[in-house]
């Protein structure tokens, strides 16, 4: 079958080569992507990771809009440089809930996945707003209207319905909320049941204070929660560094 | 080239492939050239050396794990080894690189302060140290001289400490983070009363201030009603367990009395740290975050930063 061949044939039949091209690529494709899907473990197991309460899930929103991943990352590789700035490498797991995810490749600031509680929140706002305020060589632009803009919470619940429509295991109902406070613990689970959004996220506001203005919740009360939760869910005190090694 | 006939490049030249153009562009079908070639039989090689070698190949559930090893000291303290990966590197490297630093951070463990602080070689090994941990975890605050802000974060390279300068004290601080808290006086007194006590704080660290509202001023600082003295002393020198600010010294954090020019703005700025209180000033905590080696590391190099204790 093959001894007429030439290759000559697939060059000059446009419709041929397209054909064949295709076919190469779906099988390196495949042969990359598939297996994800029935490997046993793609997500380590570890404790205590959650999704987003109504606040920060809104804070995050203003991380996306606000463009902040074009110059930081939130993936921490596992070289010995990146651990020993910025703390444990980041896990699969850390990021299940994450739509989209805020990985990134371009570091002009530093990564940001653990940022969380290395900070305090006086410290976050004045360098929102003024960055050379703190850093005086930084390049990082200022973002003084987070502080003076109020937060739209009108549309929290539509945004974390859509969210359970894609897997994050916020709660609509009693069944759903009392399977979620078996996961997450009481208190927690209240936090996301989607009916309580808006209450829940003005009361988390008013507690952190987390822009140090209690009298309304400006979209800085967000961003800042949603920064100092950032890389501090998981207790890697509590994990053998062997275990994730043979995870792979 | 014009008057070139076609057909004789085809006979004696290399072999075309039978088209032609505007009369005479034709096109070369060359073999491609040996190096080329050969470098991609090369790459078919290398790949089926890789698949070996590394992790690759899914099979079933899992995936061919490859020959190479990465060997590191499991919880139990024996060699293990396991298929290469990433983590599995870092593991082995962030090993070695403890086994290289070892000598010193064992020394760091072992001695007290005062000897890693006479000890030239350690103390070398903790000022290069101590200055990439401070850049990369402090120096946003504390900026990167440990000069602070007036306003937000203390000066650490001066010989004035809120919480106490002795190697304890700072590794105190360091491991379990400070938040310093003081009430707001704007609605327990009246506007003079407040304007009193500014008078007085500032005699204090030996400004010429009017003599009568000084007096009404410490008055107040030492009376119930405002309980001055209760946090800052009776002689207003503060105290270490709660970080109150020494108010005696020319040193301020948080009224910006230096870089006022006139007593009055000196004054109103003093005022409004008694009237507002304050409870700005945290510092985190960084244990879990650091290693004690490394915040060993910092308390040394904090302290020979400023003028230790
Ligand atoms: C033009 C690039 C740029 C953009 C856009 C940017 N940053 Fe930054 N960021 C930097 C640089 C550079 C630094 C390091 C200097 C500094 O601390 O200011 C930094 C530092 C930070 C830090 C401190 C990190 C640490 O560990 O010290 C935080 C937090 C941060 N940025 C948050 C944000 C957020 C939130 C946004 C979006 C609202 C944002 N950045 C947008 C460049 C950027
Ligand atoms: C978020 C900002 C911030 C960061 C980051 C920070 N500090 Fe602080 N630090 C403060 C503040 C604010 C205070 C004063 C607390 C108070 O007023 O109660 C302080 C107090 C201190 C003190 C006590 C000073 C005294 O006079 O007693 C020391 C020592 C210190 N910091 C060292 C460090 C070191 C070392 C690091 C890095 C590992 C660090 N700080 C990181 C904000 C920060
Ligand atoms: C509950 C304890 C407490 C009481 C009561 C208190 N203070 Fe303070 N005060 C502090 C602490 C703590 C600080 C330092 C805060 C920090 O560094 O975060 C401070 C700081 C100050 C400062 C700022 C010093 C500087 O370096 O800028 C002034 C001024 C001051 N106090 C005056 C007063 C006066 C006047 C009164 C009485 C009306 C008073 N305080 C009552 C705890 C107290």
């Amino acid at each position: 079958m093959f001894k007429n061949f030439k290759h000559e044939k697939i060059e000059t039949n446009a419709g041929l080569l397209l054909v064949l091209t295709m076919l190469a690529v779906s099988v390196g494709g495949l042969v990359e992507i598939a297996p994800l899907f029935f490997i046993k473990d793609t997500m380590e197991k570890v404790d205590g990771v959650r999704p987003y309460t109504p606040l920060e899930q809104r804070g995050r929103d203003i991380y996306i809009r606000e463009g902040c991943y074009t110059c930081h990352s939130q993936m921490i590789r596992p070289f010995r440089d990146e651990q020993l700035r910025y703390g444990h490498y980041s896990l699969a797991a850390e990021s299940k809930y994450d739509h989209p995810f805020q990985w990134g490749s371009k570091r002009t600031g530093p990564d940001l996945a653990r940022v969380g509680g290395k900070y305090s929140n006086e410290w976050h706002v004045q360098h929102m707003i003024n960055p050379k305020s703190v850093v005086p060589e930084s390049v990082m632009p200022n973002y003084p209207w987070l502080m003076e803009t109020k937060l739209d919470i009108s549309d929290v619940g539509d945004r974390m319905r859509a969210l359970r429509r894609v897997g994050v295991p916020y709660s609509s109902n009693q069944e759903e909320l009392d399977r979620n406070i078996e996961r997450f613990g009481e208190d927690m689970a209240r936090m996301l049941h989607i009916p309580d959004a808006q209450k829940n996220l003005v009361k988390q506001a008013q507690e952190g204070n987390y822009d140090g203005d209690r009298s309304s919740v400006s979209e800085m009360d967000a961003l800042v929660a949603y920064l100092q939760m950032l890389g501090t869910l998981v207790d890697f005190s509590k994990i053998d560094p062997e275990e994730l090694v043979k995870f792979r | 080239m014009a008057d070139t006939n076609p057909s004789q490049t085809h006979a004696s030249g290399p072999q075309t492939t039978g088209h032609v153009w505007d009369g005479d562009l034709q096109e070369y079908n060359n073999p491609l050239p040996a190096w080329w070639t050969w470098t991609f039989y090369a790459t078919i090689v290398f790949a089926l050396v890789y698949w070996v070698v590394y992790p690759s190949w899914p099979v079933g559930k899992g995936f061919l794990p490859g020959i190479g090893k990465i060997s590191y000291v499991n919880a139990e303290g024996e060699v293990e080894s396991w298929h290469w990966n990433t983590r599995a590197k870092l593991l082995n490297e962030m090993q070695a690189a403890a086994d290289a630093q070892k000598p010193y951070f064992d020394r760091i463990a072992d001695l007290s302060y005062d000897q890693i602080a006479h000890d030239p070689e350690l103390n070398s090994f903790v000022v290069s140290a101590g200055k990439v941990l401070f850049a990369d975890n402090c120096a946003a605050c504390h900026q990167a001289g440990g000069q602070g802000k007036i306003g937000s974060y203390p000066n650490l390279a001066d010989d004035d400490w809120l919480y106490g300068g002795t190697f304890e004290e700072i590794n105190e601080t360091l491991n379990k983070g400070r938040r310093g808290y003081m009430p707001g006086y704007a609605e327990a007194l009246a506007a003079n009363e407040i304007d009193a006590l500014a008078h007085y704080v500032l005699s204090l660290s030996g400004d010429s201030v009017d003599a009568a509202k000084a007096a009404e001023g410490k008055a107040l600082f030492h009376s119930h009603k405002a309980a001055c003295y209760y946090c800052h002393g009776d002689d207003g020198k503060g105290r270490k367990d709660i970080g109150s600010a020494n108010l005696t010294d020319q040193v301020w954090l948080w009224a910006d009395v230096p870089g006022a020019a006139d007593i009055g703005t000196r004054a109103a700025r003093v005022r409004q740290v008694i009237a507002g209180g304050l409870s700005r000033g945290v510092m985190p905590a960084w244990e879990g975050r650091l290693s004690p080696e490394q915040i060993k590391v910092l308390t040394v190099y904090v302290h020979e930063l400023g003028g230790g204790q």
